[in-house]
């Protein structure tokens, strides 16, 4: 029992004892729930859906390989295919124009104060407000597309929310062969860096699984095919209109974060670059932007796992059952609580889980090995 | 003698217990629909004053946030003392068949309701031979609206059947009307398809559809996504963004020849509107469906294990006693479920609904809960999105089949 060596570390141990038993069940408790009823058949027998006493066979990850390669699971593919793109272009989006804001700002203009108050504004409103405005502005017939008649100009065609044009489509069986590429080309990254760093090993072990995986994809990945006939997915134009709403939303939040790491770096740092010759363009590109890394990478984690569990935003603007606009988080509600398929629905939310794990998980690793360091 | 007393103090019992307690109504029926409850409620307390009546509303059209709250609650073992749903197999599928309601066969017998219902709606109401739930109005699904004043100008009828209306969307195309038929969001879409589908496939075989003779992708069901094909070729390309009033809107301003929706369209066109039924707008069977009266109906059931049940008991009697819908109908804007009310309390639209409910024949609506449970209700969504990107009749019948297999549906 040295655990304990004085009483300060029992009463500390004490106090914050609650909290972990109220964590263990409401939290990993009930993701264990989760996990175990996508599992089951719960909800294919609409008798048995929602009985007191419904009886739920144990069908291992049935509903897993249903969402994947289901005939009627179709939307469920769309929506990974529409989460991926509304997360890579919501990204790039709010960091380009934070990391704008934010330099814009940094020179100091006149009022910067009150811009940067209005900049910051939208992060204060919900997403459901944030999700009826911009409805009431993307209104096919109004809004944003009368705008070009104020100054004489024939009215604006674009369907914001309701087209259902995609462009990008990929078959969902190029999908393994893809996804191995993608992966082999951030390992043979890896790799690069590993050499560069003197990291032999870790250098080898990297290139080495990255050219493993390309031989995989080139001949038996082309092979794996999920689905009996080809299912094309792609990015819907419809997502635009979404896609400007969050950006708009969140960029100002990515502004303040920038904002703030560009205060923070030492005007010596930048007088001695432009003494040493610096351009502008230079000092940003050497300086400044290394410098901000570490905070673009904190705003990554932060709108990424937004973007991916993102629900009132597109359940304000487009409604729950427009498709083109759908993403899981919106399907696993209606799959759950209006399909009454909650098992499928549970196996929704665990894929969620893992796609949330995937971009959180890495980061958590990385902060708590710095912290040990120090 | 001994048995007499006994019964009669449990009627004494119950009596005394109905007129106190607490009764718990469960609905979407919020905003334009809120005063017709409010006068069902009101009837209620002036029948039990001792009782406290609880109007649990949850706001969202066609019960959408509604049924999510519901289920919380029934599974959480806190059910409402009586909850809306709409009659039929959303009823039925959902909660029925896993064995939370009542059977209220015996208070149909006890008050003399079984031939004061049509029987096609009482055909619908009951599973396994027994009824479940009290309807407490009827609206027609399957009606199309136009202004006559306008198709004059145009030159046109309503038209009879689907093909005579592809030829009318042509001749109004000719004239420069861009899409004859207004459209509104998902839903409204799937709305259309049921009456397409009814009016291709007739009333039997729309029956059998939902009763499992007829399987979604035999020809001639196929047949019927192709006819919607072409009639969605005739209607706005802005359609999910538009509210099923914006769609009438368009239709009464002239940019749109027709629209096809329930009759709640007749209440927002005379009371928002201040139309007048017959003059500023005109109404027709959906083509190919007249003699067919396809109905949605909102009900109230009674879930086992409820706290005030002797209160709830009496809430259905008032629901579905002349008094009460007569009292809940005009201002709903639809037509009692009985066949006894009185037609002078109506306007014109809802007396010849009237009329046609007394004399059509009756098969129930798919998007608005009557014929499928919500399982399938609820993926026939998915069903619409692989037609409407691929336009494949074919995958859109395979789908709806899978699904059908999946949700057992008429079994």
């Amino acid at each position: 029992m040295n655990w304990f060596k004085n009483k300060d570390t029992l009463y500390g141990f004490l106090v914050i004892l609650p909290s972990l038993v109220l964590l263990g069940i409401f939290v990993y408790g009930f993701i264990f729930q989760t996990f175990y009823t996508s599992l089951t058949d719960w909800g294919r027998d609409p008798a048995q859906a929602l009985s007191a006493n419904p009886q739920i066979r144990f069908i291992g990850f049935e509903n897993y390989r249903e969402l994947f390669t289901g005939f009627v699971d179709a939307r469920f593919r769309q929506d990974l295919v529409n989460t991926f793109f509304f997360t890579v272009f919501f990204i790039l989006g709010c960091l380009g124009v934070g990391l704008g804001l934010a330099i814009v700002l940094d020179r100091g203009p006149r009022g910067e104060g009150f811009f940067r108050t209005i900049f910051l504004f939208p992060m204060s409103l919900s997403f459901i407000v944030t999700g009826t405005i911009w409805r009431w502005m993307l209104q096919p017939q109004g809004g944003v597309n009368q705008l070009p008649t104020l100054v004489g100009l024939p009215k604006g065609e674009f369907a914001w929310l309701t087209s259902r044009e995609q462009v990008w489509q990929v078959s969902w069986n190029d999908l393994p062969f893809v996804t191995a590429l993608v992966v082999s080309v951030v390992l043979v990254f890896i790799a690069i860096a590993a050499f560069r760093g003197g990291e032999r090993r870790r250098g080898y072990i990297a290139s080495g699984s990255a050219a493993l995986l390309l031989l995989w994809a080139l001949t038996l990945g082309r092979t794996l095919q999920p689905l009996p006939f080809d299912e094309m997915h792609g990015f819907n134009l419809a997502f635009i209109g979404i896609i400007l709403a969050a950006v708009w939303q969140m960029s100002g939040y990515t502004m303040a974060l920038y904002l703030a790491g560009l205060r923070g770096i030492p005007e010596e740092l930048r007088e001695a670059a432009r003494v040493d010759g610096a351009s502008e363009w230079q000092l940003y590109q050497r300086i400044i932007f290394p410098l901000l890394a570490p905070i673009t990478l904190s705003a990554m984690i932060i709108l990424g796992h937004i973007s991916l569990k993102i629900f009132d935003l597109i359940f304000a603007m487009a409604g729950a059952d427009n498709a083109p606009t759908d993403v899981p988080a919106l399907l696993m509600y209606l799959t759950t609580f209006r399909a009454n398929q909650i098992a499928k629905g549970a196996a929704i939310g665990m894929i969620l889980l893992l796609l949330v794990a995937a971009v959180i998980v890495p980061y958590l690793y990385s902060q708590l090995k710095s912290e040990v360091r120090r | 003698m001994q048995k007499l007393w006994l019964s009669l103090m449990l009627m004494l019992g119950s009596l005394a217990m109905a007129q106190t307690g607490k009764l718990e109504i469960f609905s979407w029926w919020a905003g334009d629909e809120g005063p017709a409850l409010q006068a069902l409620i009101d009837l209620y307390k002036k029948r039990y004053p001792g009782v406290e009546v609880i109007n649990a509303t949850v706001t969202g059209g066609s019960g959408v946030n509604a049924r999510a709250v519901l289920k919380t609650r029934m599974l959480g073992g806190d059910p409402p003392d009586s909850f809306q749903v709409h009659a039929g197999q959303e009823l039925i599928g959902t909660w029925v068949v896993a064995d939370r309601m009542e059977d209220l066969t015996p208070l149909f017998n006890q008050e003399g309701w079984m031939n004061r219902f049509p029987k096609g709606l009482l055909d619908l109401l009951s599973y396994k031979g027994k009824i479940y739930s009290v309807p407490v109005n009827i609206h027609r699904s399957n009606v199309m609206w136009y202004v006559p004043a306008k198709l004059r100008e145009w030159g046109v009828q309503p038209p009879k059947t689907w093909a005579e209306f592809l030829t009318v969307c042509q001749t109004l195309k000719g004239k420069g009307l861009e899409a004859p038929l207004a459209l509104g969001e998902n839903w409204t879409q799937q709305h259309l398809w049921e009456s397409v589908a009814l009016g291709v496939l007739g009333a039997a075989d729309y029956t059998n559809l939902w009763n499992g003779k007829l399987r979604f992708n035999d020809p001639k069901a196929v047949a019927v996504w192709n006819t919607f094909g072409r009639v969605l070729d005739c209607a706005n390309k802005d359609a999910s963004g538009l509210s099923w009033q914006q769609a009438v809107d368009r239709v009464l301003e002239g940019q749109a020849a027709f629209n096809i929706m329930g009759d709640w369209a007749a209440g927002y066109m005379t009371t928002t509107k201040g139309l007048k039924p017959g003059e500023g707008f005109g109404w027709a069977p959906a083509p190919g469906t007249a003699g067919v009266f396809m109905m949605l109906s909102d009900s109230f059931g009674l879930p086992k294990g409820v706290k005030n049940r002797a209160n709830v008991l009496n809430w259905l009697r008032l629901v579905g006693s002349k008094e009460g819908q007569d009292a809940f109908n005009p201002l709903k804007g639809s037509i009692a479920a009985r066949t006894d009310s009185d037609p002078s309390k109506y306007n014109a639209y809802l007396q010849s609904a009237m009329r046609d409910w007394r004399s059509n024949r009756i098969v129930g609506s798919l998007v608005h809960g009557a014929v499928a449970p919500e399982s399938f209700m609820s993926q026939f969504g998915t069903v619409m999105e692989i037609y409407l990107s691929g336009r494949n009749a074919q995958a859109a019948a395979n789908a709806a089949q899978a699904i059908a297999n999946q949700v057992r549906l008429g079994q």
